[in-house]
């Protein structure tokens, strides 16, 4: 667990009077029904969740910090380590797999001499292997952030990655 | 699904027919298919379904199949509908439920050999009912990561045993309303953890075991239990929890090979506590088999003592006490009785002090905790008990809850607050000097200022006749003497309120309307409103709001006083107070007074005795020579501790009867070694009026005897011959003489306990009190006006002092400062200090204080926290190390004799 006086807890305290504010319109406050959007605010304000972040959010609202570990740990999208900035995703589905997604992925690996699941030391990329991104069609396929890159070979592969600061 | 108190209410009454297993049922809307089957005695297998949570559907061993219907069903969560044929037990239902176990079981590691639960174990009863193959499918290897448990002394979670039913993660939350567990992870990673793996001691959990007892296999278990004896080995034995009021029914379970209590459980279904049970009831239970309990008399010889048979120590007793009484007259002698022993030890300790020892001064700690309440609404209403029942709680559409911090100190009834507020069923108004869990879910919380109440509760009658909210037609009809009232409150209005007890007046006015308008609202108070020198005045207050809105006398609504011991409404009921014979018969009543000299063939006095600190003024000043205690510890417990130790010590003889040698029993002369609640056969009346069993689980250690029989060997060798049978013979004798107690008898109460007033054998109890009229007739209005506490903070002494309890410990500590979890979990006391004081004292969180008042000084933590206001510190009065006793004053309220516990001035210094 991080130590909470390195972390800026006034970006917390943005989110929530932003969540706050918008809940208030609908003659109400932020409760546990408020959890998810709510956590993926924080996700973005910080890149990650800091459980120090989360227990003061929890003193602030009432939600009780094992709601809020449960559902970090059950949905991949939440990370309580520090994360990437950019987050490249690589699709292990079928049409991928014969399309030889295994190049791609070791493509990436390689050019940023990381593993599976690891964060580049320059926090610039996490690169994490999925199931399928629904984008057959593409195959075989990434996603970087929110952008897809598709019909790949492992050559196309350094120029995407240099693409992102 | 319909809460099922709602179908106890009588609401939706309609049944429904459908058949199980070929069986036409009747069932209640809203039932689910397995809660249908239940009452009925069908049994299907189930791993995740407990009756007091929410279906969850996760372990899906009750599948049943239903006519007309694809596939299988959940039983647990498919709600039972008209017409519905549903089979419980198929070949294709067996194979299915077979393959799940097989399933549950490769992702667990059955080593049944030496698992404590063994025997205990719905898994390992339905792998061989199935006859499962444990080899079918490959063991998976459970995950390991961080166990929140690790290292505490109370609970232990094995991840390889855990079947992912969510019976803890539910009953935490559900039923505790805590919530400090959850799931971590997903598919067969899934454990049970705390918020970030938080160790458990230092999350939000309250350590009430729930969990652990919720648990169908070993995956969570005491800590102390392991290798003290398997579960098929243990005999249960169902008692009454010694602690608080609430009277938790709880099964004792014991290793008879080795006299031991392994583990304490209880059932769903019992009353009052549905299988429930605190921190204390569950983890506090060890002080039984202590190596330093009281194992033989014990008589003082130049300054120490040395151990003496029964005979020398009883002979020795009764002589002096003869020779007192021959001396100085029966008014020498005094007796303090015990509310933590039984019924019939009280009974039979009252009966002493009066018929052998010829005086009414016969007392107990109820003198500390709720005199006032019994004076107070015996002049209001005519009897000083709860007027509700415990369970009308979960229902009762307002609680206001006034100086009582129900959830440490009642735990039970603080679950059943918080859940009808999760559950919208009720709205909760607290009023309290600090901040209390009940805060936190409250929707106001009045932060009145300590010794303020007469104020604040004046403004709230003013406010509710200011909104001609005040019901008329029953102030009309079953009241007298409201104008005075009126009148009382009339200057009391709450901007005047305002300025005395700080809280905002808009404040006062929204409790005021709230507690009103509620179809039925009831008050719930404990010490905060009785340990005052005004503590009559307090309960006198409180019955006029309860009267002046008709919220007396009918189901969930009233005024409900929590006792604080376990047998402080049974010891009161029997009559160890120096006023009332057994059943509030008072001891000038020529009628009582010869009805009683009849039936006990003796001599008795017509005057009130002493009280508990007149008690000790009179032993001070050599009045009072020669003083009895049983089962109390008034050199912890009595205000003003120093002046306690020289009343003792002035006495020409003190016996104290204990299980151990109390910080008391060190000043005694003789000291007899009695038997604890676990090694007794008897009765306790808990805080509703019930009149429970408390049953012989284990032996006792060496020679210790029933104090009842320890009581009637003094009686006899002084010349007055008593003896019963058993405990049963004393209950027989009891109901013969007291009208609240006329029908009950051991084979009545033997399930379930019976509320009081009881008259004959046919009467099926009381649940609530005063339903068509008062006890006294009319309720009676008492005008009530602000008087400060005795002793207020000046220049010398800036802080008011207020005293209380906490979760984990019970009262002098006697009992839980010897139990392991407890102790381990509270170790000291600490004072609580607010951050705004600590900052201008300089003083750091955790740092050492001395607390100094007119009458003593104790040195301990500061703990700085928003629990107490500006102004105030708190200190709880468990500890002898700093007790709290120390600085109280002894100012007494002038009806009750109740010691102003909660309010004393005292300076606060750094130390070092």
């Amino acid at each position: 667990m991080s130590c909470a006086c390195e972390i800026d807890m006034s970006l917390a305290g943005g989110v929530l009077d932003s969540m706050e504010e918008k809940r208030r319109g609908e003659g109400r406050s932020v409760t546990t029904q408020d959890l998810i959007p709510l956590l993926q605010e924080v996700q973005a304000a910080y890149g990650y969740l800091p459980p120090p972040v989360l227990v003061w959010i929890s003193e602030q609202t009432g939600i009780p910090t094992s709601r809020m570990y449960g559902v970090i740990t059950f949905y991949s999208q939440f990370y309580l380590e520090p994360h990437g900035r950019h987050t490249i995703r690589c699709c292990q589905g079928t049409a991928c797999h014969v399309k030889g997604s295994k190049r791609i992925g070791e493509a990436i690996k390689q050019e940023l001499d990381i593993e599976e699941g690891g964060t580049t030391d320059d926090m610039r990329y996490t690169f994490e292997a999925v199931a399928c991104l629904g984008t057959c069609f593409l195959a075989p396929v990434i996603m970087i952030d929110n952008d897809y890159y598709g019909q790949l070979t492992s050559n196309k592969i350094p120029a995407i990655l240099a693409s992102y600061d | 699904m319909i809460p099922a108190n709602e179908v106890r209410r009588g609401k939706n009454v309609d049944t429904i027919t459908l058949t199980i297993d070929g069986s036409e049922l009747n069932a209640e809307p809203g039932q689910t298919i397995i809660q249908v089957a239940e009452a009925n005695g069908i049994e299907i297998p189930r791993l995740c379904h407990d009756p007091r949570l929410t279906p969850t559907g996760a372990c899906r061993l009750c599948l049943v199949e239903i006519e007309g219907q694809r596939g299988l069903h959940t039983a647990c969560t498919r709600v039972a509908e008209p017409g519905m044929d549903v089979r419980t037990s198929t070949n294709e239902i067996r194979e299915t439920r077979k393959t799940i176990i097989e399933l549950l079981l490769s992702e667990h590691d059955p080593r049944c050999t030496t698992c404590d639960k063994d025997g205990d174990c719905l898994l390992q009863d339905y792998a061989y009912e199935y006859q499962i193959d444990e080899t079918r499918f490959p063991s998976i290897p459970t995950h390991a990561g961080a166990n929140y448990t690790a290292g505490n002394s109370a609970m232990r979670y094995d991840a390889a045993k855990c079947v992912r039913c969510m019976r803890c993660v539910k009953i935490c939350a559900e039923v505790q309303g805590v919530e400090a567990l959850t799931l971590r992870d997903r598919a067969g990673s899934v454990a049970v953890t705390t918020g970030f793996d938080t160790p458990l001691y230092d999350s939000p959990c309250e350590v009430c075991g729930q969990c652990v007892s919720a648990c169908p296999t070993a995956a969570l278990y005491e800590t102390a239990a392991a290798g003290q004896g398997k579960a098929k080995d243990l005999v249960k034995t169902r008692t009454t929890c010694p602690y608080c009021g609430v009277g938790c029914q709880l099964d004792l379970n014991v290793n008879v090979a080795t006299g031991r209590i392994v583990r304490v459980t209880s059932s769903p279904g019992v009353v009052p506590n549905d299988g429930n049970a605190c921190v204390k009831g569950r983890f506090g239970m060890d002080f039984v088999g202590k190596e330093d309990r009281l194992t033989q008399p014990l008589i003082k010889e130049d300054g120490a003592f040395r151990t003496a048979t029964w005979d020398e120590a009883l002979d020795l007793v009764a002589t002096r006490f003869t020779e007192m009484k021959k001396q100085h007259g029966p008014d020498a002698l005094a007796g303090l009785s015990s509310a933590k022993t039984t019924n019939e030890d009280n009974y039979v300790m009252q009966k002493l002090v009066r018929a052998v020892f010829g005086t009414n001064n016969v007392d107990h700690c109820a003198r500390l905790c709720h005199a006032s309440t019994v004076a107070g609404l015996a002049r209001a209403f005519g009897s000083g008990a709860m007027t509700n029942s415990i369970e009308e709680l979960r229902r009762t559409p307002l609680v206001f809850v006034i100086g009582s911090n129900t959830t440490e100190c009642h735990p039970v009834i603080g679950i059943l607050i918080r859940q009808a507020v999760a559950a919208g069923d009720t709205t909760l108004v607290v009023a309290d000097p600090r901040k209390i869990s009940l805060t936190d879910i409250a929707c106001c919380h009045l932060r009145h200022r300590p010794g303020t109440d007469v104020t604040l509760i004046n403004a709230m009658i003013h406010a509710i006749i200011e909104e001609g909210l005040e019901d008329k037609a029953f102030i009309e009809e079953r009241t007298e003497d409201f104008e005075a009232v009126r009148e009382a409150v009339a200057e009391c209005s709450p901007e005047e309120a305002a300025k005395i007890t700080g809280v905002d007046a808009d404040d006062i006015r929204r409790a005021a309307c709230l507690y009103a308008q509620a179809p039925s609202a009831s008050i719930v108070y404990s010490m905060g409103i009785t340990q005052h020198s005004t503590g009559t005045d307090n309960v006198l207050s409180l019955a006029n709001l309860a009267m002046v809105t008709g919220n007396v006398g009918k189901e969930c609504a009233g005024v409900n006083p929590l006792r604080g011991q376990n047998n402080v409404q049974g010891a009161c009921d029997l009559g160890a107070l120096p006023n009332v014979y057994s059943g509030y018969q008072k001891v000038d009543d020529p009628d009582i007074h010869a009805k009683f000299e009849k039936a006990w063939n003796a001599k008795l006095d017509d005057k009130a005795g002493l009280t508990v600190v007149e008690i000790m003024n009179a032993a001070a000043q050599k009045q009072v020579r020669g003083l009895y205690i049983m089962g109390e510890n008034p050199m912890i417990s009595d205000p003003d501790i120093n002046h306690v130790r020289e009343a003792l010590e002035a006495l020409d003889f003190l016996v104290v009867q204990d299980i151990f040698l109390t910080e008391t029993a060190e000043l005694a002369d003789v000291v007899l070694p009695a038997r604890s609640f676990a090694e007794k056969d008897g009765t306790f009346t808990n805080t509703e009026r019930r009149v429970q069993r408390v049953r012989q689980a284990v032996a006792p250690p060496g020679d210790a005897r029933d104090d009842w029989s320890i009581v009637c060997d003094v009686a006899t060798r002084m010349g007055y011959a008593m003896s019963y049978k058993d405990a049963s013979a004393i209950q027989d004798e009891i109901a013969a003489l007291t009208p609240i107690y006329g029908g009950i008898t051991y084979d009545r109460i033997a399930d379930v306990g019976l509320q009081w007033p009881c008259p004959d054998s046919g009467h099926p109890g009381t649940q609530f009190l005063h339903e068509g009229a008062f006890k006294r007739g009319k309720g009676k209005f008492h005008p009530v006006r602000f008087l400060p506490p005795k002793e207020m903070p000046d220049d010398e002494y800036p802080f008011v002092l207020t005293t209380g309890r906490l979760l984990q410990h019970w009262h002098t500590g006697t009992m839980t400062r010897r139990c392991e979890v407890l102790d381990d979990l509270v170790p000291h006391g600490t004072l609580e200090l607010n951050p705004a004081d600590a900052e201008k004292l300089d003083v750091a969180p955790g740092s050492t204080v001395s607390v100094r008042s007119r009458r003593g000084r104790i040195t301990l933590p500061a703990n700085v926290t928003e629990r107490v206001g500006p102004g105030t510190v708190f200190l709880t009065f468990h500890f002898k190390e700093h007790p709290a006793n120390a600085l109280t004053i002894a100012a007494l309220d002038p009806i009750a004799k109740i010691p102003e516990f909660k309010v004393c001035a005292v300076r606060i210094e750094k130390v070092g």
